[in-house]
């Protein structure tokens, strides 16, 4: 049967499965009693199993099965949680990840087995969580050879799917060798000849399994000894020979595992253990599982509802359509030479108000909860303060907050940076924290909220704050400014250094509380989206980060404005005034146009010559109008020939060709069918 | 053997500049627009880079080849036309003085640029084409539609 049909749809539903599977960890990590996790997170790994088996992938199966073996024993009681059993069910994630994206990109789930993790797995079973019940060890039916001599290397710990391997061969006749090979002490290339060991050994023979793992062997990763189990058909005195022709090779140990009572003996047991298990189990559902299981799935059913997976290529399609809509309406409202009678003019707006309300309905469509950006944090927090021996706790709030999809896609590297940065930068060592009579656990807090037009998202931290004098000096040693203008310099001012790519670059960056890591990136990318980032921050007591976004990005409100004989479109949401000045109010300072706005001196940009429109008349004016546009707090002039009114406009991307111009963000369509270009207030202002 | 001749033998749209005729593969061309179209210039751009027009709904940049191979700049006549390309997402219009028509060329009528030197720039060239005594000379769209030349970074 062919599954290729179900693929995208197996792949929707793996992913959101391993995001419970995440999210669950995580709160089992923080409560291990916690029953209703393991519940659910056994309730994933099941289905995983069997979307995985159904789909023939069958590594990616057969890990999950694993995972259930060991998520069984947890229902069971059989075994505790422990960090160590923790870090193994995140490892299991990682991989079951690392299999949806090879999925993704490929099609198949690849080659790698993740026999690490499945051993490891196995292991905890095994040894019964090892870590917090060693008792129960004598419990665990452990495998059975034949008596080993002394002298020989220990056992291979063999799992159940090796000792069904071998069950399986033994019943064809093969026979499974354990084989020690002991190279020379002065052997130099050890991988080299390990690899020619493996040769010769493939040649009459399967391996199955070795120790150390092949991959460590090829890198040199081990003593001057390895094992490995095979499965052969062959006398062992083959082997022997074979082996002891290879140069270098001191020593070499072949043990026949006898298969079958080993195996049965496990076998036994281990049907018999399952069989308990599952009685258990089955015990368990039926009674305090289930009004918990139930509680959650019902649940869960409200939060998500009715809902119809759409291609987002169709959306783009419909607000397209929608956008060519609002472009008819406009002209038509327009149109000159008709008569405009009563119901001409009623007729009019009650188009317009269906196209608005159309384009919200398309608009809202699109949008996304922050939280398929923000739930994918926990874990990475976990991680980064792990490593960094750090304690840290994550606060999210807002998570529901919407942003369209668009947005979304490119919000996620912005936000890792930042909460990197407080991570790793912001939040000071266990030890200092201490000594600073702070609390030990460091707060990062990201919120997401509504602000008019304007979506926020807030990453703040606890931790030391910018040390603006360390980072004055530090502009000052690159020769951004001098002694002079630092003196003058606003607080502001010199934390925008640190946006700046030359800072970020910087040799000792750590040593300006590290904030200059990408930084400029985080912004470059929140400007393309139309957005602003602005800092605050208090020494010793931590630095927030605000992201300001546009809620929609396709349709916007927008001011046009004629620069020679040419249209040009401004933001309207960035235009704080219009305003007409007498052309001597222009003064210089530096080089650079100015005039004094409210007290302030405000940088004047003339337009025309910002965008060498070709202009016939060049004689002066006596008055200019200026649109004042702001940029976080900063004001700018821009000098334009005429305003022609205020106006929705749909943008359009120039284009992959055009792509990088500065000062131009994108074109619109104008009634009359002509293009008008938009520009980009945040270039201009700078 | 006549299947054959006939998956290789590809069309071209053969066009004028000038004297010249030139060639673009038929597969890279969604349309030919006639009427006078508004090209809205966009600032800081190269010369040869007219401007954008609204082609229905989608805004799409033109390329004066005259410009780009070195000559004077066109004058738009009754026989100007458009001619919108797209290939890998990129979609451009290049004017041309007028266009002629479309021919089947197959590696019989074309021959390789190494034997023939011209002042256009090579790169700009795929091959030339012989059909009935005219010279064809055949434009690769990649090379002549390239980013980085474009934008002159």
């Amino acid at each position: 049967m062919d599954m290729s049909q179900y693929l995208e749809i197996f792949i929707e539903e793996t992913k959101e499965h391993l995001q419970s599977l995440n999210q669950c960890l995580l709160q089992m990590e923080k409560n291990p009693q916690d029953n209703s996790m393991l519940n659910e997170i056994f309730r994933v790994a099941h289905t995983l199993k069997g979307m995985s088996g159904t789909m023939g992938f069958n590594r990616m199966s057969r890990l999950t099965h694993d995972m259930e073996d060991v998520l069984q024993a947890l229902r069971s009681n059989e075994m505790k949680v422990s960090p160590v059993l923790i870090d193994l069910l995140f490892k299991c994630l990682d991989a079951l990840e690392s299999y949806t994206t090879m999925i993704v990109e490929t099609g198949s789930e690849g080659s790698e087995d993740n026999a690490a993790i499945i051993d490891a797995l196995a292991e905890m079973i095994r040894k019964k969580g090892s870590v917090s019940a060693p008792a129960a060890t004598a419990a665990a039916p452990a495998p059975e050879f034949s008596a080993a001599s002394p002298d020989l290397a220990a056992d291979l710990a063999l799992n159940q799917y090796d000792l069904n391997v071998i069950n399986k061969a033994a019943a064809l006749g093969n026979n499974a060798y354990q084989i020690t090979v002991k190279l020379n002490k002065g052997c130099v290339l050890k991988s080299a000849r390990a690899f020619i060991i493996f040769k010769t050994l493939e040649r009459h023979s399967e391996i199955i399994k070795s120790e150390p793992k092949v991959q460590d062997i090829e890198d040199e990763k081990f003593d001057f000894e390895f094992t490995v189990v095979v499965l052969s058909n062959e006398d062992e005195a083959v082997f022997d020979k074979d082996l002891n022709s290879i140069a270098e090779v001191d020593e070499v140990i072949i043990k026949l595992i006898k298969a079958k009572e080993a195996v049965a003996q496990q076998a036994a047991g281990n049907t018999a253990h399952a069989e308990e298990q599952e009685a258990k189990a089955a015990d368990e559902s039926s009674e305090g599982d289930q009004s918990q299981s139930k509680a959650d799935s019902a649940a869960k059913r409200t939060k998500t509802g009715k809902t119809v997976r759409v291609d987002i290529d169709r959306l783009d399609v419909l607000l397209n359509l929608v956008s060519e809509l609002i472009i008819q309406k406009t002209r038509l409202e327009g149109l000159e030479g008709i008569e405009k009678t009563q119901s001409y003019v009623e007729t009019v707006e009650y188009l317009e108000r269906i196209s608005t309300n159309l384009h919200d309905a398309v608009m809202k469509v699109r949008m996304v909860p922050v939280e398929t950006v923000f739930n994918r944090f926990p874990r990475m927090i976990r991680d980064i303060s792990k490593n960094l021996g750090k304690e840290v706790e994550l606060k999210m709030s807002g998570e529901e907050t919407e942003l369209d999809r668009t947005v979304i896609d490119e919000i996620g590297d912005p936000l890792i940076h930042l909460l990197r940065n407080s991570c790793d930068h912001g939040i000071e060592s266990l030890e200092q924290r201490k000594s600073l009579g702070k609390p030990e656990v460091g707060l990062i807090e990201l919120k997401a909220y509504q602000d008019g037009n304007n979506v926020v998202i807030e990453v703040g931290d606890d931790g030391q704050g910018i040390n603006v004098d360390k980072v004055k000096k530090k502009a000052i040693e690159r020769g951004l400014i001098n002694k002079d203008m630092a003196a003058n310099l606003t607080k502001k001012d010199i934390i925008d250094f640190l946006f700046k790519p030359s800072f970020s670059t910087a040799d000792k960056v750590t040593d300006l509380s590290g904030r200059g890591v990408g930084l400029d990136v985080v912004k470059t990318k929140i400007e393309a989206l139309g957005g602003i980032v602005e800092v605050e921050t208090e020494l010793g007591k931590g630095s927030r980060f605000f992201i300001r976004l546009p809620l929609t990005l396709a349709i916007i409100q927008a001011l046009l404005v004629m620069v020679g004989e040419e249209k040009y479109a401004l933001q309207l949401s960035s235009i704080h005034k219009i305003t007409n000045i007498p052309a001597d109010d222009i003064k210089l300072v530096q080089k650079q146009e100015v005039v004094m706005y409210r007290n302030t001196v405000i940088p004047v940009v003339r337009l025309d010559k910002v965008l060498e429109v070709p202009k016939e008349n060049d004689e002066a004016q006596k008055y200019l109008t200026l649109v004042i546009v702001k940029k976080g707090e900063r004001l700018t002039g821009l000098v334009v020939d005429k305003i022609l009114g205020q106006q929705e406009i749909v943008q359009k991307s120039l284009g992959k060709f055009l792509s990088g111009i500065k000062t131009i963000t994108s074109a619109t369509i104008l009634g009359d069918g002509n293009v008008a270009l938009i520009l980009d207030v945040n270039t201009l202002a700078n | 053997m006549a299947d054959q001749k006939i998956l290789e033998a590809k069309k071209f749209l053969i066009f004028r500049l000038g004297n010249e005729e030139y060639g673009i593969d038929i597969h890279k061309i969604t349309t030919i627009i006639e009427k006078d179209m508004n090209i809205a210039r966009v600032p800081k751009l190269p010369v040869f880079i007219k401007g954008v027009i609204n082609l229905r709904g989608e805004i799409i940049p033109v390329i004066s080849l005259r410009l780009k191979f070195g000559m004077a700049e066109e004058v738009f006549g009754p026989d100007t036309r458009i001619v919108i390309i797209k290939f890998e997402e990129i979609s451009a219009g290049l004017i041309v003085d007028s266009v002629a028509e479309v021919i089947e060329l197959d590696e019989d009528t074309t021959e390789s640029i190494a034997n023939i030197s011209g002042e256009l720039s090579m790169d700009y060239i795929t091959g030339v084409g012989k059909s009935g005594g005219r010279i064809i000379t055949l434009l690769n769209l990649e090379k002549l539609v390239s980013l980085e030349d474009n934008m002159g970074k």
